[in-house]
């Protein structure tokens, strides 16, 4: 058959064969991620999801750092026992603002999409610090280290400044107080916590979130990040019915 | 060929320049060092002026002393030589790095160390991941892509310094997202872990290499492009591509070591697995069906059983793998079409798969023999076996149904190892059996008992391994989903963990295992190269094979 043939000109010639080879890997990718950025539907509309707090975004970061998306998924698929074990399938929309996305491939530990406030505070310090002592049969590591290192966020504003490039819509009065609103978050009895409220919402809590008043640790920002994690959305206002929601 | 005369022979081109560059890169990364504020990205600038020092020093003392001299008449194996040592090196480092975070999984208590969290299982994980597929993966892959194409096209590599500079910078590659891991450098998208300076320095090695293997490929003095080097083409295209996009991503500053990607959520979660399963699709299965195209009928001596089940199973391959990335997502918030497309795809892919292994198992037509005399045969065979399996697994565990209870276990743990461990790692083991005593002139491996020692002690740990993980991944997975007749959850989150505790020992043990037969191929590589072969004797001591007419295959 003459069509064997017409492949000769592929072999003889290395940059048709290049050329061949790009156009048709290209085909695929953009059949499927392109209509990602521009289909409305992609994303639900949903109230309540918002951008980090500089302290959460520094828990997120440690979160990343310490490669907790190797064996803990953020995506509570819509199933019926991981919905009772969990809570609420997770959506698009909760995701929106994760550079990088965390949604793991991997459950080696449970799902962490909706942990926030399902643990008190002192729960998670004594959990990262010594897994076993409180969960006898975890195989996590442990994660001493965290509360004895001071928290770094000389760069905090240059982070929020790069995550603004990405696409998360932090105001310049964000960046402004952004270094003010870390330790405002970790501190109980601060005064500026009205300012983080009206910046980031009303749900955000400021609180000691390692135990330790006089310092803020990484501990106190992963402690943060994991307190927050699932508890933006408000549920009630969500309808998952409508067809705007229906993907 | 004549051997002509190289005693006066002038350095390969492109000495001087690297040269000035690495003198450049060492000032330029000092600076930087001295700069910054950021304790990980000054290391790692240290690194890179250390490695700029020594390779100024090398080509300086290389160009001074005359040792370092270009010789066009002959094929460049020096590079090769070196590139089948760091295979080696890096696949006893990355399976070693595996056997430990597999023990920390069965005896937390015993293999975590509350004071060097650097050693915790996040930080281990990407270091055993990335240094088994790239390290030794890419290794393997650039120093056979370097035999394969000089001998298919009849010429000396080109690009003079240029192939060295590919495999120092690659090394380079490896040493900086290695040493970043276990400081805490990381992206956070699996297996594309490296922060941004080492993906920008992997781009300049990629081109570097795209070039070097097409301006070889420019010089052939055959009319044909061989087959395997369609497959190191599509790889190499195709990974630079991948690389490219999935990676887009904002520095925190030029000075610090931290980036965040362009995209976020869904969008970067189908990026990111469009890269993650064509990394799968394009690194470690069509490269690698390149060294099958080319080793297996060399070393049985047979032409490939069919060309135009190649054509065929080449273009389908690469057009359907790209699609298959969203059965990594499913039930997840990525819309629903997305990921029935990705199904589809996935279930298709494994004609074009079976295309490739049918091919390499058929090559062995009338030299079956070989499987039961030659241990070297029956490695690859039991690779593309593993190979055929894996491909076959694969689209199973992509249907949606399957993957309600496969995703987030440790089946896909599993299924991945039997593709590594048994199709990567073993046609590897296959090629570089081969390559070793062509390279060192030798008429055959020091010991064909230790390569049968090999090839049964690794494919008992495959088998435990992949066996241990099916009854765990499988167990969990039913385990998450199983009721109690008065309707509730059965098991809470920590009983489907200390379930598996009994497979997690056996996996430790296979994995083992697998690193011991790695283990024992070093030593055999060693001894093959130390022990003199008095019958070719006058062939050892110069630096290159003469570029005669290598035995063409069909």
């Amino acid at each position: 058959m003459s069509l064997w043939k017409h492949h000769a000109k592929f072999e003889r010639h290395s940059l048709l064969l290049i050329i061949g080879i790009v156009v048709v890997v290209s085909i695929g990718g953009l059949v499927e991620i392109a209509p990602l950025f521009w289909l409305q539907s992609t994303i639900e509309k949903v109230e309540g999801v918002r951008p980090y707090t500089p302290l959460e975004q520094a828990g997120r970061d440690i979160y990343v750092r310490e490669g907790c998306y190797l064996c803990h998924s953020q995506m509570v698929r819509p199933l019926r026992d991981e919905v009772e074990r969990y809570g609420h399938y997770s959506l698009a929309a909760e995701s929106m603002y994760d550079h990088p996305f965390q949604w793991g491939s991997k459950r080696t530990g449970p799902d962490l999409a909706r942990v926030g406030g399902k643990y008190s505070d002192s729960w998670h310090r004594d959990h990262l610090i010594d897994p076993r002592s409180v969960v006898p049969e975890s195989v996590m590591p442990p994660y001493k280290f965290l509360a004895q290192t001071e928290l770094d966020y000389s760069d905090v504003v240059d982070r929020m400044k790069a995550l603004h490039t990405v696409g998360v819509p932090y105001t310049p009065e964000m960046m402004a107080n952004a270094k003010a609103d870390v330790q405002a978050q970790a501190d109980p009895y601060s005064t500026d916590a009205v300012g983080l409220r009206a910046r980031y919402g009303a749900k955000v809590v400021n609180r000691d979130f390692d135990g330790d008043p006089d310092r803020v640790t990484e501990m106190d920002a992963l402690v943060a990040y994991l307190q927050m994690l699932g508890t933006m959305v408000d549920f009630k206002s969500y309808n998952a019915q409508s067809p705007e929601n229906q993907r | 060929m004549a051997v002509s005369p190289t005693l006066n022979a002038s350095p390969p081109a492109g000495s001087g320049a690297l040269l000035v560059i690495s003198v450049v890169g060492a000032f330029l990364a000092i600076m930087g060092a001295g700069l910054s504020h950021d304790p990980i990205f000054r290391l790692q600038a240290e690194t890179v002026s250390l490695a700029g020092v020594l390779a100024a020093f090398a080509l300086s003392s290389g160009l001074a002393g005359g040792t370092l001299r270009d010789h066009p008449d002959r094929y460049a194996d020096n590079v090769i030589k070196a590139g089948v040592i760091a295979t080696m090196f890096w696949a006893a480092a990355g399976l070693l790095a595996g056997v430990l975070i597999a023990a920390q999984l069965s005896w937390p208590s015993v293999f975590y160390f509350p004071d060097a969290g650097w050693l915790n299982f996040g930080r281990l994980r990407p270091l055993h991941t990335s240094g088994v597929i790239f390290a030794f993966g890419g290794n393997a892959l650039i120093a056979t892509s370097f035999w394969v194409v000089q001998r298919t096209c009849k010429a000396r590599l080109a690009g003079g310094i240029a192939p060295w500079f590919v495999f120092w910078g690659y090394q380079l590659f490896i040493v900086l997202a290695a040493t970043g891991y276990l400081m805490g450098a990381t992206q956070g998208k699996e297996y594309a872990e490296p922060e941004w300076y080492t993906d920008l320095w992997l781009t300049i090695v990629w081109v570097a290499y795209l070039l070097v293997f097409l301006g070889t490929i420019w010089k052939r003095k055959e009319p044909h492009i061989y087959v395997a080097n369609w497959f190191y083409l599509a790889f190499i295209v195709t990974i630079a591509l991948l690389h490219l996009v999935n990676n887009a991503s904002v520095p925190v500053g030029l000075l610090n070591h931290r980036s965040y990607g362009v995209f976020s959520g869904v969008q970067d979660a189908l990026t990111q697995w469009w890269y993650g399963h064509n990394a799968v699709g394009f690194f470690l299965t069509a490269g690698f069906l390149a060294m099958m195209y080319y080793f297996v009928p060399k070393r049985v001596q047979r032409p490939v059983y069919s060309y135009r089940l190649s054509i065929v199973h080449f273009w389908a391959l690469i057009f359907i793998y790209i699609w298959a990335g969203p059965h990594h997502l499913h039930y997840t918030a990525l819309p629903q079409w997305a990921q029935t497309l990705g199904m589809t795809f996935s279930i298709m892919l494994w004609m074009p798969s079976w295309g490739g292994m049918i091919n390499g198992l058929m090559t062995l037509s009338g030299a079956w023999d070989k499987l039961r005399t030659d241990p070297v045969v029956r490695m690859m065979v039991v690779a593309i076996a593993f190979y055929g399996m894996s491909t076959f697994e694969g689209p199973v565990m992509s249907i949606r149904a399957v993957n309600a209870l496969s995703h987030y276990t440790d089946w896909t743990i599993g299924h991945v190892h039997s593709g590594a461990l048994g199709w990567v790692g073993f046609i590897t083991f296959g090629s570089i059996y081969c390559m070793v005593p062509w390279l060192w002139k030798k008429k055959d491996m020091y010991s064909n008992t230790l390569i049968e020692w090999h090839f049964w002690i690794a494919t008992t740990g495959i088998l435990l391994y992949i066996a241990a993980m099916w009854v765990s991944g499988i167990m969990e997975g039913l385990m998450w989903r199983e009721y109690t007749p008065q309707g509730f959850l059965a098991y809470s989150f920590i009983e489907t963990v200390s379930a598996k505790h009994v497979e997690n020992v056996i996996r430790t043990v296979g994995g083992l295992m697998f690193l011991t037969g790695a283990l024992i191929m070093i030593f055999n590589i060693w001894k093959t190269i130390a022990t003199p072969d008095a019958q070719l004797a006058n062939a050892a001591s110069t630096d290159d094979a003469p570029a005669a007419p290598a035995p063409a295959i069909a």
